[in-house]
């Protein structure tokens, strides 16, 4: 036999064989992790290092240089926080508008406890506590009203994010709540560990811990069925209503880590801190590769939507270029990616 | 479902014929011997030029035997093939392709890492003096593409980037390439949605409108209906019909030819239920508001007890109610002697209740999941360490029940939305297996099931009832419920009007007792 015709009969007769199901199994396999998630986040991390090019091609030096890179790294860290919780919820088919909103009022709780009552003799642990409250009761409040009032998750979490934004300025009276004298606070904080800001360390710390949590619990399991398919979920013995309610808790969480971050990046308490951030941590989330109406969810590429966001606001602010020419590129890129994720999705569909 | 509803049928093609075509490919009394079984036994096969011939058989048949004698891969021991009414032998797969017979296989054979091009002149690559031409094959490719209709597949492509239909069309265009006039196609719509088979249907009478004759095994009798013109059936390796126009042969009779009994037969015999069997599920005046009241039955180990009634009688809601699903608003369940707590499926489910919803795909699935997260959907949990999953135990559960269910094909790992509606099922059973319910609570059970793995769902419902599981089946067909029951319930306007024997009671009665019912 030629090698021609070893090929042709390996080809005919392969298939044929009873065995083939586990190798048809194995090279399918190979084959989504190419074309599926691995392969979108190639083509995340190919518009990254895109971004990177364009940015030394235009501003040299000053984009190049390790400060430059921790400056992108530090803004990143609490969109990035934010965007690891979003990225549960709306892989378990929800939303969250409110979480630029409850940010700021965590910011604002929290400062006013250092700033007033117990300035002088408290821990400043208890912000951080206060903080982390403050975030996962209005997330509770979201979910309790999504799973068990039957609230569109849209409609509850704007009224949240109306509601939160009015109280923080209730509290703050729309001050600027300075908390510089919680020397120890920012010091944690704002200090660097092997060379890089405690920030991004958290930053990496959540990244790693959403990732565990979504591919290799049963949590995240639960979120991938209720979003996929809530009423089979529900008929398979998932609890539905209860995790849709830990979602909220856990983006809740998030915000409030989100919210220490942003009191130390700022060093100040405000009912402004974390306006329209909710838009960016959405856009990041579905550039990254998260379908918008749930049943997947992919955290490293939420992680470099987040990077690619980021990057391109550094790149536009080092060549002194507007905040409207980033808006419209931020726009452009949030229309490319989803028109990408639905030929995506079509094909996994139809693979 | 999959199920492609057209009453058009290609018949014409044939009969408007004045003269009777002469045949294409002949295969006459082929014998082929293998060690210990004799898989073919006398099979005569007669295919037209331009006509869609369809292979119908039971898994055993000799279908899968039958298309490799014809591919080259298998020998016949007897028998002669004749092409243009000129005998001929086929020693192996090349001298097949040669003679302008093709074969795809249900496991397409095409090479992702390879271009659509080098892919379709795999094994017989173009080329001048030793140098491959690619321009050629290109330019060949777009041509085969175009008259496939897909033009907008680019020689260029790899072909792993394409779905499942795609990469159907390539190996279609790989057997245009050897100038094929038979394509053999086994099974080829197993791996497409509805969407994908109706352009699958598309290019097949494409082909048969160019005189290439196709040879369409299928298990979907829908889709035979709509792509066929004549069939052939198999039986134990022995051809048992021939040349049956598809639009004169009811499906009853199909059936008939392929299972060797009346269609009111399929249905498996029942054991006994041991008196003395244990008391599974006790349901008690049971009730929902404004859709039904008082209902109050028993169902023992080993036993599997029917829900006979018209469409918004109420059955489903009861089963649904039974589950947790809905919040009853009366009465009590019980299983295994303790009382469940109304309106939680979490509970029914820990109490070892299963429910196969009427809706698999809106209600059972995570279509676009791999199957065997699909199967352990209900118990990954059980799997997990510490909340951590614990995948390949997941796999090795799922994979035993898969094989123990028979599912096709065996491999987890695809997304459930590829598996035709008989398969679906199994894999919706193989949750509750994999679970260990002794309840199973199965709604329409065969809806959009083709009529082949019905008995199968038939024959495992039975087995499952026969190792001590408590079943409930609700249906709208009556003489499935009839047949598949020991025992049954008939619901009228949320009531139950009758109880009894399965066999006490036939289609007539039931029907009397619903209008009865109902006019009350």
């Amino acid at each position: 036999m030629s090698e021609q015709e070893v090929a042709r009969a390996a080809v005919v007769d392969g298939p044929g064989h009873a065995p083939s199901s586990e190798v048809h199994d194995g090279r399918r396999s190979r084959r989504n992790l190419f074309s599926g998630s691995v392969g979108r986040n190639i083509g995340l991390v190919v518009a990254l290092v895109a971004l990177c090019i364009v940015g030394y091609a235009t501003a040299g030096e000053n984009f190049a240089n390790v400060n430059n890179l921790l400056t992108i790294l530090r803004l990143a860290a609490v969109l990035g926080v934010l965007s690891i919780g979003m990225t549960f919820v709306i892989t378990g088919g929800g939303i969250d508008l409110s979480v630029g909103s409850v940010m700021g009022l965590a910011t604002v709780w929290a400062s006013t406890l250092a700033t007033q009552t117990m300035a002088a003799d408290t821990h400043w642990i208890v912000m951080v506590g206060v903080a982390l409250a403050v975030g996962t009761a209005c997330g509770l409040i979201n979910g309790v009203l999504v799973a068990y009032g039957k609230v569109v998750a849209f409609m509850a979490t704007l009224a949240m994010m109306v509601g939160a934004r009015g109280l923080a300025e209730m509290i703050s009276n729309r001050q600027t709540q300075r908390v510089t004298e919680v020397d120890a606070f920012l010091e944690f904080f704002r200090a660097d560990l092997l060379g890089v800001p405690v920030l991004v360390w958290m930053f990496a710390v959540v990244a790693v811990a959403g990732w565990f949590l979504l591919n290799r619990t049963t949590f995240g399991r639960r979120t991938v069925a209720v979003g996929g398919n809530p009423e089979a979920a529900r008929l398979a013995g998932i609890k539905v209503k209860r995790h849709t309610m830990y979602l909220y808790g856990l983006v809740g969480l998030t915000t409030g880590i989100a919210a220490v971050m942003m009191l130390a990046r700022t060093t100040a308490g405000s009912s402004t801190n974390g306006l329209f951030y909710e838009l960016d941590v959405i856009a990041a989330v579905v550039v990254g590769g998260t379908l918008l109406v749930g049943g997947r969810g992919t955290i490293v590429g939420t992680v470099l939507g987040v990077l690619i966001f980021t990057t391109l606001t550094n790149v536009f602010t080092q060549n002194n270029m507007s905040t409207s020419a980033q808006a419209v590129a931020k726009g452009v890129i949030i229309v490319v990616a989803v028109l990408l994720q639905q030929r995506f999705a079509s094909r996994a569909r139809s693979a | 479902m999959t199920a492609v509803k057209r009453s058009v049928s290609f018949s014409h093609m044939v009969n408007a014929d004045p003269q009777p075509t002469r045949p294409l490919l002949q295969m006459r009394s082929i014998v082929k011997q293998f060690p210990g079984a004799r898989a073919l036994d006398g099979v005569d096969l007669d295919i037209l030029p331009g006509e869609v011939h369809c292979l119908l058989g039971q898994n055993g048949a000799g279908k899968s035997t039958l298309i490799k004698v014809l591919a080259g891969a298998h020998q016949p021991n007897e028998g002669q093939i004749l092409i243009d009414g000129e005998v001929v032998t086929i020693p192996h797969p090349v001298a097949a392709l040669k003679l302008g017979v093709a074969t795809m296989y249900q496991e397409l054979d095409v090479v992702d890492g390879l271009t659509v091009a080098e892919n379709i002149y795999l094994g017989h690559e173009l080329s001048t003096a030793g140098f491959s031409s690619r321009r050629t094959a290109a330019r060949n490719t777009r041509e085969l593409m175009k008259r496939l209709g897909h033009p907008e597949i680019s020689p260029h492509r790899e072909v792993g980037e394409l779905s499942a239909a795609g990469k159907q069309i390539v190996s279609m265009a790989r057997a245009l390439s050897h100038d094929a006039r038979v394509i053999v196609m086994d099974e080829p719509s197993a791996v497409l949605d509805s969407e994908e088979v109706e352009n699958l249907f598309r290019v097949v009478r494409q082909l048969t409108g160019s005189g290439v004759a196709i040879v369409y095994i299928s298990h979907r009798l829908e889709e035979i209906r709509a792509i066929g013109d004549r069939i052939t059936v198999l039986k134990d390796g022995r051809t048992v019909a021939q040349n049956l126009a598809v639009s004169q042969t009811p499906t009853a009779e199909l059936i008939k030819l392929m299972t060797g009994r009346a269609v009111d037969n399929v249905f498996p015999g029942r054991e006994p239920v041991a008196e003395e069997a244990d008391v599974l599920l006790a349901v008690e005046s049971l009730g929902l508001e404004g859709k039904f009241a008082d209902v109050s039955f028993e169902v023992r180990a080993g036993e599997v007890l029917g829900f006979a009634g018209l469409v918004g009688s109420g059955r489903s809601e009861i089963l649904e109610t039974v589950y947790g699903a809905r919040r009853a608003t009366q009465g009590t369940v019980a299983v295994g002697g303790k009382k469940l707590r109304g309106g939680s499926v979490a509970a029914a489910v820990d109490a070892g209740i299963g429910l196969c919803p009427e809706e698999r795909k809106s209600q059972g699935l995570l279509l676009d999941e791999p199957v065997y997260r699909n199967i352990t959907l209900s118990t990954f949990a059980r799997f997990a360490k510490a909340g951590f999953l614990d995948e390949r135990a997941e796999r090795a559960a799922a994979k035993e029940q898969a094989v123990s269910l028979d599912l096709r094909p065996a491999g987890v790992e695809r997304n459930a939305r590829t598996l035709s509606g008989g398969n679906q099922q199994k894999a919706l059973l193989a949750r509750w297996l994999v679970h260990g319910c002794r309840v199973l609570l199965l709604d329409e059970p065969t809806r959009g099931v083709d009529v082949g793995a019905r008995a199968e769902i038939y024959a495992l419902i039975r087995d499952l009832a026969a190792s001590g599981a408590a079943v409930l089946v609700v249906s709208s067909e009556i003489d499935e419920v009839l047949g598949l029951s020991d025992r049954v319930l008939v619901i009228s306007e949320g009531r139950v009007v009758h109880e009894g024997p399965a066999d006490s009671i036939d289609e007539h009665g039931v029907l009397d007792l619903v209008m009865e019912g109902s006019a009350a």
